[in-house]
């Protein structure tokens, strides 16, 4: 018998909102010992699915039929209170960003222990023991620091491992895993699967696991359920839905997974556009009486050149400087040393006012496609306005804003309407065209997709391909994702902690990675093992 | 140890918006017309002007501008805020005689606004859009709309005077010759009225930013977390949500230290009270500037106090402060 | 329009409304109403509302009409009220505006000055402008915008500080547009709402704070005001202390219009806050 069964589980969403069910008529099984990964773009239904089991639906969202079976007995019937009994002793729950997820004013320990504190009657001490050996067993350095600790003063992977302990506290038959990786660095991410794997393992607990990302699934899944619109499309155990998917949702979502072997190199222009020469940012933190006073070396010595006509993709996690190095190239911030010259031209040595009249030379794109266009302005103006701010008549701009729509797969008649019509990926489209107004000699672009849907992220990465050969755009592509740099990138760059460690052409890295952290990142990469079995791009979301 | 390191930094770091204060406060008397010695003689009845001229220098009032201004802090450095030509001697002594009558009238009113506006907060918020909250939510409009001088008028007329329960004015009934405990229960007696006027308005503050930041609280991820650990709905609401939620409202008692005590600027003249308060009004309606020159810079540096008590508290309740983010 | 049926879906902002269109009813038509001046002898004192059909509010210790009073003093405090929150949140948004946008020693001097204004207590530094200046109307309402802006400027900051960092502003200074244009054309729009909602919390405090000074007779004493009116109620308060009952009515009335009629602008700017 199942440990879990959710049988024809129908949710209605409050009156008023956009549509009427989070999720449709969804059935699915878990096992014992197993580990079911829910896989799903966003809006799919797959984190109210467990918050359906956890019975934490939000205030407004009802069930309206259907069963969710736990070990017999019926969860959706349950009263609150013999609900709360099984939450911490039966059911545990790991939620995506272990930041927010915990208590910012209570310490770790007295966290963890209160699941004791609430369920069993342990003595203080006796708790204390339990939150040690929890904290241990999740293999944090130093679990009795840890224990004392508050949320802030650890890393996010060390929070997610106080997290597990704590869900894992009272041995439950079920643990629910909401996207807990994330909002982690992939290395991190790689060693909270590990973990959350080998847990299970030992325990014997049944995990559902909700993720969007197909590698994820490939990496840690038994059984696989995919949804789309609050519905269950495909399920079935991971080998076969993973390498041989029978629904074309399904087979448009794999093949929306970049692989991660690059396509074969283009040949490049000798000549650089761009040279990037020794730039440090540093950033420092003054404290009065010269206490807490801290130097934090964002970017160290950076020296890179962009070919002309090619792609220079910035690869690093969080914390790496890539971000920083493209703010400096734009001139956002002001990097103390180095000089960056396009086509000869020193950046770094302009004033403002000169910067300003030479704004078309470079332009950005940003990574947040709601954060990054004004709200109160009508799509049309915000592409047009940056040659109308260096001079272009009115109708003019708007006539290349119009142009330039329909080169990014936009309806030109969209151009009167507000940023808030549309979705993300076709907001990053306007972004894109904004920049492209200026007919900049190279754009910047800092993690464009990585705010975006799977699906969406390949449209975004074909459409950016294509404007490369088309425009001869020379582009620095900064991203977390190799697989992504992979699909994109003719050379790559390898940042950590400020610092380029290694770079040299894409192909070369991919085949022969020299430096330990590039093979780090490498051998974290999700579903590193699985390749698509579906062309890159070959099948779209209808 | 980090904590108090914390708070003397943030006292250290208000002498300059003090000084900024001080200076501001010089620059402004410079445009009144009338100085200490025009008070002087308005006071005596007039005088020649050669007499006026030798007070002038006498009180330094004939030396430039910066010179009189730096003579100035350095007096009040020593604590020395000048003389009071009306009352006749320091103006520290003045105000030192005061000043119990108000720290107490404010002490009180602030802990009574600050415990019933969490309590009524929260029990908005465990009701929210439900009767209860309706009938807080309006009262606390009401309250927060009073003129806080007519609410104690009518305070006056209604318990004072119809009712005959309470005082209607003065500190203590000096006449009784009241002494130990009996001397602190009539002093209590009299302060209902008064603190409770004082209270009211800001009572309705607390309730307001109390019902909203435990709304606020509730829509966060750890409270979730805490329901899934199977804590019950009192237990994520004593355990996670209050402490948290109260920050906010600990932070708006620094920010209304300076609104509270203009309040009691009104409340005492409302119930005779000899305070701070009342002392300021007289000094204005007596042209003594020293005094409220005074007044002022001992209400700063009382603002400041108070701010600094928050702080130490705020850091006790949040680790994230002494990590200094 | 959505944002109208939003507002109007909230019984309390309706209430506030309605209260502050009566408000300003009586503002405008005192002239037409009680065409005499309110502050002269009308009639014996202190005669009970009801007791003469010529005074329906009945009559003060000095003999004024109370009705006439309370009708030109809506005038005098929605015209303090307004014109003192227009200086106050001019202050605020200009220099909330530049601190949030340029950080730095810009922010560091500003905020000092916000701080040494919230330093002092507003009511007694009020004291001292008006110990200073004189009690006439003008410099009144001008003092009152005087101390009440620290507020506005540091939510117009809190506004600019968030939005300075946000992508969209990044992306106006990549395309080489100038400080000027950035902050009044791109920022100010986006962080205008909740300060424009905060200028009715202003105006209420502003109203309270001139009917205190009228209260104790610091405020101009020829201009036909509420505080006024209560402060001369207050001799004869222990019979007649209808006198200083009325006008504070009319206080409250008034006060709390404005504060519905905030927190309603604000629920409906905010429908997402108003649905929890």
């Amino acid at each position: 018998m199942s440990l879990l069964s959710i049988e024809g589980l129908t949710v209605a969403l409050p009156k008023d909102g956009d549509r009427p069910y989070a999720l449709r008529d969804v059935t699915l099984q878990l096992n014992p010992n197993e580990i079911l990964c829910v896989v799903g773009e966003s809006g799919s239904g797959k984190s109210m699915t467990a918050s359906a089991v956890m019975g934490l639906l939000p205030e407004g969202v009802t069930v309206e039929r259907g069963r969710v079976l736990f070990e017999g007995r019926d969860l959706v019937s349950m009263s609150d209170a013999e609900l709360r009994k099984l939450r911490g002793p039966r059911l545990g729950m790991v939620f995506q960003e272990p930041m927010t997820a915990l208590n910012p004013l209570r310490s770790i320990g007295s966290q963890i222990g209160e699941m004791f504190k609430v369920h069993t009657s342990l003595s203080a001490g006796e708790r204390d023991a339990k939150v040690l050996a929890l904290l241990e067993q999740v293999r944090i350095p130093d679990p009795a620091a840890a224990a004392r600790a508050y949320p802030h003063e650890l890393s996010g992977g060390q929070r997610q491992r106080a997290m597990i302990a704590m869900a894992l506290a009272l041995e439950p038959k079920l643990l629910i895993c909401d996207e807990p990786t994330t909002a982690l660095d992939v290395t991190t991410q790689a060693q909270i699967l590990e973990l959350i794997r080998d847990l299970q393992r030992r325990t014997g607990t049944a995990v559902l696991f909700i993720t969007h990302d197909f590698g994820v699934v490939a990496d840690i899944a038994d059984r696989v359920a995919v949804m789309r619109h609050g519905e269950v499309v495909e399920q079935g155990p991971a080998e076969e839905v993973l390498n041989n998917p029978q629904h074309p949702y399904t087979r448009a979502l794999v093949a929306a997974v970049p692989p991660l072997s690059p396509p074969a190199a283009q040949p490049l222009a000798e000549e650089a556009i761009m040279e990037i020469q020794h730039v440090s940012k540093t950033y420092r933190k003054a404290g009065l009486f010269g206490r807490n006073r801290r130097v934090t070396h964002a970017v160290r010595d950076v020296s890179l050149s962009l070919p002309r006509g090619g792609t220079l993709g910035i690869v690093g996690e969080s914390g790496s400087g890539k971000s920083t190095l493209a703010r400096c190239i734009v001139r956002l911030l002001d990097p103390e040393q180095g000089s960056i010259r396009i086509e000869g031209q020193d950046r770094l040595a302009l004033s403002r006012a000169e910067l300003r009249r030479d704004a078309r030379r470079i332009q950005m794109v940003f990574q947040d496609p709601y954060a990054s266009l004004n709200p109160r302005r009508k799509v049309g103006e915000l592409v047009a306005q940056g040659p109308m701010v260096h001079g272009t008549p009115r109708a003019e701009a708007f006539r290349r804003a119009r142009d330039l729509f329909e080169l990014v797969g936009l309806d030109p008649r969209a151009l009167d309407r507000y940023p808030h019509e549309f979705s993300g990926g076709q907001r990053q489209r306007i972004g894109l065209a904004r920049a492209l107004a200026m007919q900049p000699d190279v754009l910047v672009a800092d993690e464009p997709v990585s705010a975006l849907d799977v699906s969406v992220q390949a449209q975004v990465l074909k459409l950016l391909a294509r404007l490369r050969t088309q425009l001869g755009l020379s582009m620095v592509f900064i991203t977390h994702d190799l697989r992504v740099a992979a699909q994109l990138c003719d050379c790559i760059a390898v940042m950590r902690q400020g610092e380029v460690v290694e770079q040299g052409a894409t192909a070369e890295i991919f085949a022969n990675p020299r430096h330990e952290y590039t093979r780090a990142l490498f051998s974290a990469v999700p579903g590193k093992g699985w390749t698509p079995p579906v062309a890159f791009g070959a099948e779209e979301v209808a | 140890m980090r904590i108090l390191a914390l708070a003397l930094r943030r006292l250290a770091a208000s002498l300059p918006t003090l000084l900024l204060i001080l200076v501001g406060l010089f620059l402004l008397l410079q445009l009144a017309p009338g100085d200490t010695v025009d008070a002087l003689m308005a006071q005596m009845g007039g005088g020649d002007p050669a007499m006026m001229e030798q007070l002038r220098s006498f009180y330094g009032l004939d030396a430039p501008v910066l010179v009189q201004l730096t003579r100035y802090l350095l007096r009040l450095v020593q604590l020395d805020l000048g003389f009071s030509a009306i009352y006749g001697k320091p103006v520290s002594d003045v105000i030192f005689e005061r000043l119990p009558v108000t720290l107490l009238l404010m002490g009180t009113s602030l802990c009574f606004a600050f415990f019933a506006g969490m309590v009524l907060g929260v029990l908005a918020a465990r009701r929210v859009n439900k009767w209860p909250d309706a009938l807080i939510s309006t009262l606390g409009l009401i309250f927060y709309a009073t003129p806080p001088f007519w609410f104690g008028m009518m305070g006056v007329v209604a318990f004072a005077i119809k009712l005959a329960w309470l005082p209607a004015g003065g500190f203590e009934d000096i006449g009784a010759g009241h002494t130990g405990l009996a001397r602190v229960a009539d002093i209590a007696w009299h302060l209902v009225l008064p603190v409770t006027t004082l209270a009211l308005i800001f009572l309705a503050t607390y309730l307001r930013i109390m019902r909203a930041s435990m709304l606020e609280v509730l829509t966060l991820d750890f409270v979730r977390t805490a329901r899934a650990k199977g804590l019950s709905q009192t237990g994520v609401l004593l355990r996670h949500v209050l402490r948290n939620a109260m920050l906010p409202g600990l932070t708006l008692i620094g920010l209304q230290a300076g609104t509270m005590l203009g309040g009691a600027v009104v409340v005492e003249s409302v119930f005779n009270l000899p305070g701070l308060g009342r002392l300021a009004y007289e000094s204005v309606v007596q042209r003594d500037l020293n005094t409220l020159l005074g007044i002022v810079f001992v209400s700063a540096l009382l603002v400041i106090v108070v701010n600094f008590i928050v702080d130490l508290l705020y850091a006790k309740l949040d680790p994230r402060i002494t990590a200094g983010r | 329009m959505g944002f109208v049926r939003r507002y109007l879906r909230s019984p309390a902002a309706v209430v506030g409304l309605v209260l502050l269109v009566l408000v300003v009813a009586m503002a405008v038509s005192a002239p037409w109403v009680f065409p005499r001046d309110p502050l002269s002898l009308a009639g014996r004192p202190l005669q009970w509302p009801g007791a003469n059909p010529n005074f329906w509010l009945g009559t003060d210790n000095t003999g004024r009409d109370i009705a006439a009073q309370i009708f030109h003093g809506a005038r005098t405090s929605l015209l303090i009220g307004l014109v003192a929150t227009a200086i106050s949140i001019g202050i605020g948004i200009v220099v909330g505006a530049v601190a949030g946008f340029y950080g730095g020693w810009v922010d560091d001097a500003l905020m000092r000055v916000t701080e040494a204004f919230q330093t002092l207590p507003n009511f007694i530094l009020l004291l001292v402008l008006v110990a200073v200046f004189g009690s006439d109307i003008r410099t009144v309402t001008i003092a009152i915008g005087l101390v009440s802006w620290p507020p506005s400027a540091r939510l117009t900051r809190a506004e600019f500080m968030s939005l300075r960092s946000r992508e969209f502003v990044q992306a106006c200074r990549v395309l080489g547009m100038r400080d000027t244009r950035i902050i009044f054309r791109e920022i100010l729009p986006n962080a205008l709402p909740p300060v424009i909602v905060y200028a009715s919390v202003i105006m209420a405090v502003a109203i309270l704070l001139e009917s205190s000074l009228a209260f104790l007779n610091l405020s101009d004493p020829n201009v036909p005001s509420w505080g006024n009116l209560i402060g001369a109620g207050r001799g004869v308060l222990r019979v007649q202390w209808y006198v200083s009952a009325i006008p504070g009515v009319a206080i409250l009335a008034t006060v709390l219009a404005v504060s519905l009629v905030g927190q309603g602008l604000n629920d409906a700017l905010n429908p997402r806050l108003k649905s929890r």
